[in-house]
């Protein structure tokens, strides 16, 4: 029987990789099964279980959204860690801002090209000389 | 000449700072392991990722997304991606120095600056030499969440989808070895385009489920989330080991100075013996 291959990663781990008979997943336009052969696809997923069929066995994972590639010989899942929304992202981008509006209260807009030189370079010099120190004994 | 007690006081608060630095040494060098695990543990989807991208670029796609886009650059913004605690010898302060460079030189061709920073020590840094900064993401710990970093990644982007920067640069150290960490500036938008030889030049198209912009939109945007988490890892890596190593060498500093003290102390001591000898056997030969 003909398979192809799978690969199910996330952002941190590797979850899943071998051969498959056919391949079940959750697309955001609806239920997708895949065998091997497949015309190239690429479509956004929608919280819900991957199945991967090997013969008569079956393994299920769960996803939480991302996106899936088809290629004739590969199937390409690559999961979300989290569900995404873009309500969600909007409020961490706001949070992001808001944290160097904070940090960075009244401090000047223009970058001081020389004191930042100045300073690293005398950061650097610090570092030099303790290495001197250190050789010499 | 020192008096036998103030040497014996300065030894002794040597050795404790000593134990301090031992302890933090093997503090970063059991982090290291942790912190190199979890760089590898990113590799697949980053690799994943990757590989996809490039089936992208060579499908005749319909839609030519604006991150392959090469504008006239007016601004660039960099992320830049430093660690949260300090005493990690010149790790933060090599690749700030690498930054700046940039930033100089992209500012002799009248490209402006701002900066998206990840990590405390950026952002203390930037507040006292100034700059514009969009975005900051700090405190996120040995093994950072993807999800912290979706908010600083989506200002970038958005400035960029408004048109307000042109150029993206990523900033942060790279892990060669425990001895080596590499600064790199790394340009991430325009995306370069993938090299890729004619013959696999054929005419195919994916299906998109749904629009291809909205797929495309999700998929690079996830792309350089990867990216900039992947660098933020790695960075966490360099970072333990530039630890690691520092404090090696304060420890074996602090060895140093112990000797010399004792060396310094046996000396004094010696010649407080000498000189009462001298006291005693002067004031028998007196009487």
């Amino acid at each position: 029987m003909s398979t192809i291959k799978i690969n199910i990663v996330s952002s941190s781990e590797e979850i899943y990789t071998g051969e498959a008979t056919m391949v079940y997943a959750t697309g955001t336009l609806g239920e997708l099964g895949i065998a091997p052969g497949h015309t190239p696809l690429l479509t956004g997923l929608a919280a819900g279980p991957v199945r991967v069929q090997n013969g008569s066995e079956e393994e299920a994972f769960f996803c939480s959204g991302g996106f899936l590639e088809v290629q004739p010989d590969l199937v390409t899942v690559l999961s979300d860690t989290a569900e995404r929304a873009d309500s969600l992202d909007e409020a961490e981008a706001i949070k992001a801002k808001e944290t160097a509006e904070q940090e960075l209260a009244n401090k000047d807009a223009t970058l001081d090209y020389a004191k930042a030189s100045a300073q690293l370079a005398e950061a650097v010099a610090r570092l030099k000389t303790i290495q001197k120190l250190r050789k010499k004994q | 000449m020192a008096n036998t007690k103030e040497v014996r006081k300065q030894i002794a608060s040597i050795k404790s700072t000593q134990k301090i630095t031992s302890a933090m040494e093997m503090v970063a060098a059991s982090k290291m392991k942790k912190t190199q695990d979890t760089m590898l543990e990113g590799r697949p989807y980053s690799l994943k990722i990757k590989d996809v991208i490039s089936h992208i670029a060579l499908a005749s796609s319909e839609y030519p997304h604006p991150f392959y886009e090469e504008r006239t650059p007016k601004k660039a913004c960099f992320i830049v991606v430093s660690s949260d605690k300090g005493l990690c010898g010149g790790l933060n302060i090599n690749l700030f120095k690498q930054v700046i460079a940039k930033s100089a030189e992209l500012n002799e061709q009248d490209i402006e600056s701002c900066f998206a920073l990840i990590g405390t020590k950026a952002s203390a840094f930037f507040k006292s030499v100034g700059g514009e900064v969009l975005a900051v993401a700090e405190k996120l710990g040995d093994k950072p969440n993807p999800d912290d970093l979706i908010g600083l990644t989506k200002v970038v982007l958005d400035m960029h989808k408004n048109g307000d920067i042109d150029q993206a640069y990523l900033c942060s150290n790279g892990f060669v070895n425990t001895m080596t960490q590499q600064p790199n500036v790394e340009q991430l938008i325009p995306l370069a385009p993938e090299e890729h030889d004619e013959s696999s030049l054929t005419q195919w198209d994916y299906i998109y489920e749904p629009e291809a912009k909205e797929l495309l939109d999700g998929l690079l945007t996830r792309y350089i989330e990867s990216l900039v988490y992947q660098a933020v890892i790695e960075n966490n890596a360099c970072e333990q080991a530039a630890k690691m190593i520092a404090m090696k060498n304060a420890t074996d500093n602090a060895g140093d100075l112990i000797k010399e003290l004792e060396l310094l102390y046996n000396n004094v001591r010696q010649a407080a013996i000498t000189q009462e000898l001298s006291e005693i056997v002067g004031g028998a030969s007196a009487v």
